[in-house]
């Protein structure tokens, strides 16, 4: 089955992002197709480079960035979105007058029409949210 | 190609829901949805929205953010038709915990109990929620 996966929460403050990464996993590990993980709302904050999570717990951020590198998937991280909570790549910071840039390895940022083109291509869009 | 026959995504034409549950002003989630449903008409899919629990109140006539600074949104949903999304479903219980009828909203809805929603999901490719 081809999945598509829309996490609407960040990183610690809500446990979208785990469950997803959870299930993500494992529809792999039963030879399921991950088409896209989109992330919207909060969720964009699941993308920034600069977390530094107590090293005794989990670090969502980068576990993303390793399984999405292993696995070759597609996160995506909502410009909108992403804006408005500043999560910015290169192109967008410089677009927007920033000084920086803070995406983590493996998030591209790109639009909403990425999401409905992953309802539209997979078998089931699950959502993962509060 | 134009910018619409783009997005076609082939010709499919997929059943999408998108699932309101939280009130306009509290979260963001109310604003951000509308801004994937405007994006999403784009795709010329066959869509509805249905407000459910405090979602209803999303679309409560009379809404004013004056002293909150902050933007009315509100507009916004007359707006829908004008991009071809015009099925909207309003839940009977959610609509009577809280008081309303079809009258208190500011666009034309459907009014469906637990069962009828309960059908019209089942029927649907893709569901978003926020």
């Amino acid at each position: 089955m081809k999945l598509a996966i829309q996490i609407n929460e960040g990183p610690y403050q809500h446990e979208a992002s785990d469950t997803a990464y959870q299930f993500v996993k494992a529809a792999l590990a039963k030879g399921h197709e991950i088409f896209r993980v989109f992330f919207y709302h909060d969720g964009v904050n699941n993308g920034t480079r600069l977390t530094t999570p107590p090293q005794d717990d989990r670090n969502v951020v980068a576990r993303w960035s390793e399984l999405a590198e292993q696995h070759g998937i597609d996160l995506v991280v909502c410009v909108a979105a992403a804006q408005r909570r500043g999560i910015a790549d290169a192109d967008e910071a410089k677009r927007n007058g920033k000084d920086t840039d803070n995406i983590a390895p493996g998030f591209r940022i790109s639009g909403l029409g990425q999401l409905i083109e992953a309802g539209i291509q997979s078998d089931r869009l699950v959502v993962f949210g509060d | 190609m134009s910018e619409e026959e783009m997005m076609e995504e082939g010709g499919t034409v997929k059943r999408f829901m998108y699932v309101n549950r939280k009130a306009p002003i509290g979260t963001i989630y109310a604003l951000e949805s509308l801004e994937v449903v405007l994006i999403g008409a784009a795709f010329e899919q066959d869509v509805c929205m249905v407000f459910l629990d405090d979602g209803v109140y999303q679309l409560v006539k009379g809404m004013d953010t004056t002293e909150l600074e902050m933007k009315n949104f509100s507009p916004t949903y007359r707006a829908l038709e004008m991009y071809d999304v015009e099925r909207l479903y309003v839940s009977k219980e959610a609509m009577e915990e809280r008081g309303l009828t079809p009258d208190d909203l500011v666009v034309d809805v459907e009014v469906l109990d637990e069962t009828q929603m309960g059908a019209l999901m089942e029927e649907q490719d893709v569901i978003l929620s926020f």
